[in-house]
């Protein structure tokens, strides 16, 4: 009870910092759709590749759901850096002598970082509507790709929460941030359709949680739902943020013991 | 009662032995000062008080309980500030109070009249509702002792209060803590490698070196424990050889150093050795710029109790911490 309560205090103290800053705000809105916009034009036509495997004819409308996820992922790979900037201002050794839970300073990174990704998730969804896309699996589908962006942020935002706290160093936070993030946004199939790609790269991508992400939220947006498809893929994200939160906790031990 | 008792605390790190050994104890409502170089091992000592971290070996208690046993009610009885500020910069000062007041088990109406007070009581009331940022070094650091004070604790750990203030921030700090440790009923340990901090705030103080408490007492205490006052007589021309030469005889002076045109004497009693000694001076026709006398400093009781120069000691030590 406590850590959930402590949580909350954590997190509001963070995203009132957030709302301090007018230009985050403005990149935290403007920025997914951006990508939105200029995806969506330079691969307009892929859809009438031979080979196929989008499963509609409106790229636009294949992008949308991956572009929520894509921004969940790469904000996520960035969340720990507001984690190094209180370590290395002594925000939380100040909290560690109050009997603060010792959970929700870390935990409370992770939640504002999946806040984020669902409001970025909401306006993306609501532009894509205006451009023409429709979720075809309806309410259930907007609360499927809303998770989905959720659980990816959470998943990843745990792992660079780690590093931040073993590392304690921005620059080799942006290192590290640099050499995963694209590698698994290219081996998805965020922007084309995995039939599309080399069978070496089809086999790579089944293990890539970037893409577990993408196929659950565009299973909903796109007809003809395969509900078993996206239930398990969500699940593996679950399972992959359990995991990477559970890493998170044991690095805040790591660095409590070098205290 | 004792509010704080330290017992033969030790703690390792790698290959450097922080804690070898420390005692001490700091009776209830006392003012007391841990002094020692960079390095001296002052800081862990705090830490493992203020439970960030776990000793070795030895026990520690705070406000009556156990630091290793039950951490929670350590933390629920003490106010730390640290030696680096721990505020939230991007945070306005009322919001930096208010969270830590929360997270301490406050709400409220209590908790907000409480911040006010607080506010008002350390001089920032005027910009508590801006962001900490903008704040000045020390405006900043009252703002840290704030945080420690919220949830009004029984001890509050103050690690170098004062280090990188100005010297008029740092004279208005010394001020602020004394009335503090009045009015809140405090106990207050603090670390300080100021000597001249130690000497002025403090009620009984610890020396620290090398991860050993090497004595304790009050400033006075420690300083009387060195014998006489030293006598400092600047000579006109430099003809020191002669002048060391005729105060030797003398039954009041105890030990003549030259230095330069300076002729240092350390003597019993200060009043009393003077007159002869500037007639001594005067009868061999050697003329006297000025005199000075000062009782023995922190200097000099850290010189005889550790047998190092305690300046070379902290440029040493703090060389170390950077590396």
């Amino acid at each position: 009870m406590k850590a959930i309560v402590h949580t909350w205090f954590m997190v509001g103290r963070q995203a009132r910092n957030l709302m301090r800053e007018p230009i985050w705000i403005v990149l935290l809105l403007v920025q997914p759709m951006i990508w939105l916009l200029l995806y969506g034009q330079l691969f307009k036509r892929v859809t009438n590749l031979p080979g196929g495997g989008f499963g509609t004819t409106s790229y636009i409308e294949f992008l949308a759901p991956a572009i929520v996820i894509m921004n969940a992922f790469f904000g996520a790979t960035w969340s720990g850096m507001a984690m190094v900037s209180d370590l290395d201002r002594d925000v939380i050794p100040r909290f560690l002598a109050t009997p603060v839970s010792r959970v929700s300073l870390v935990v409370s990174q992770i939640v504002r970082s999946a806040l984020t990704a669902l409001i970025q998730g909401i306006i993306i969804l609501v532009v894509s509507l205006a451009l023409g896309v429709r979720v075809h699996a309806g309410v259930a589908g907007w609360v499927v790709v809303l998770l989905a962006a959720m659980l990816m942020n959470s998943a990843f935002a745990g792992i660079s929460q780690g590093l931040a706290l073993l590392t304690r160093k921005e620059a080799t936070m942006i290192a590290i941030a640099n050499f995963i993030g694209l590698p698994l946004f290219f081996l998805s199939s965020t922007l084309i359709a995995f039939r599309q790609m080399p069978s070496w790269m089809q086999e790579l991508g089944k293990f890539n949680p970037v893409n577990w992400g993408v196929v659950a939220s565009r299973g909903v947006v796109l007809p003809a739902t395969d509900w078993s498809s996206v239930g398990v893929h969500l699940l593996l994200l679950a399972g992959l943020t359990v995991a990477t939160a559970a890493f998170a906790t044991w690095t805040f031990r790591v660095y409590q013991r070098q205290l | 009662m004792d509010a704080i008792v330290a017992e033969r605390l030790v703690k390792r790190y790698r290959d450097v032995q922080a804690l070898d050994g420390v005692s001490f104890r700091v009776r209830a409502g006392e003012v007391f000062g841990l002094l020692g170089p960079n390095g001296a091992g002052k800081s862990t000592t705090v830490k493992v008080l203020t439970t960030l971290t776990t000793p070795d070996g030895g026990k520690a208690e705070v406000a009556g309980h156990d630091v290793v046993r039950e951490p929670n009610a350590v933390r629920r009885s003490i106010g730390y500030v640290p030696q680096s500020s721990g505020v939230d910069r991007d945070a306005t000062g009322r919001e930096n109070l208010m969270l830590q007041g929360r997270v301490q088990g406050m709400s409220g109406r209590r908790l907000r009249d409480r911040v006010q007070h607080l506010l008002e009581q350390l001089g920032i009331a005027d910009a508590a509702d801006r962001v900490v940022r903008g704040y000045s070094g020390g405006m900043k650091r009252r703002l840290d002792v704030g945080l420690g004070l919220v949830h009004g604790p029984q001890v509050l750990f103050l690690d170098e209060p004062t280090t990188g203030l100005d010297p008029e921030a740092r004279a208005a700090m010394w001020d602020e803590l004394a009335v503090l440790a009045r009015e809140e009923l405090l106990t207050i340990l603090l670390t300080t490698h100021y000597l001249e901090e130690a000497d002025v705030l403090t009620d009984r103080l610890a020396i620290v070196s090398r991860g050993r408490v090497v004595v304790e007492g009050t400033a006075e205490e420690l300083k009387g424990n060195l014998q006489g006052e030293a006598v400092v007589v600047e000579l006109v021309n430099g003809a020191v050889d002669d002048a060391a030469a005729v105060l030797r005889p003398l039954e009041e002076v105890a030990e003549v150093t030259m230095d330069g045109k300076l002729l240092r004497s350390r003597v019993q009693d200060g009043a009393r050795a003077v007159p002869p000694i500037l007639a001594a001076l005067e009868a061999n026709g050697i003329a006297v710029e000025a005199v000075t006398m000062h009782r023995p400093s922190l200097d000099d009781v850290y010189l005889h109790y550790t047998g190092r120069d305690f300046r070379a000691e902290d440029e040493a030590g703090g060389l170390e911490e950077a590396e």
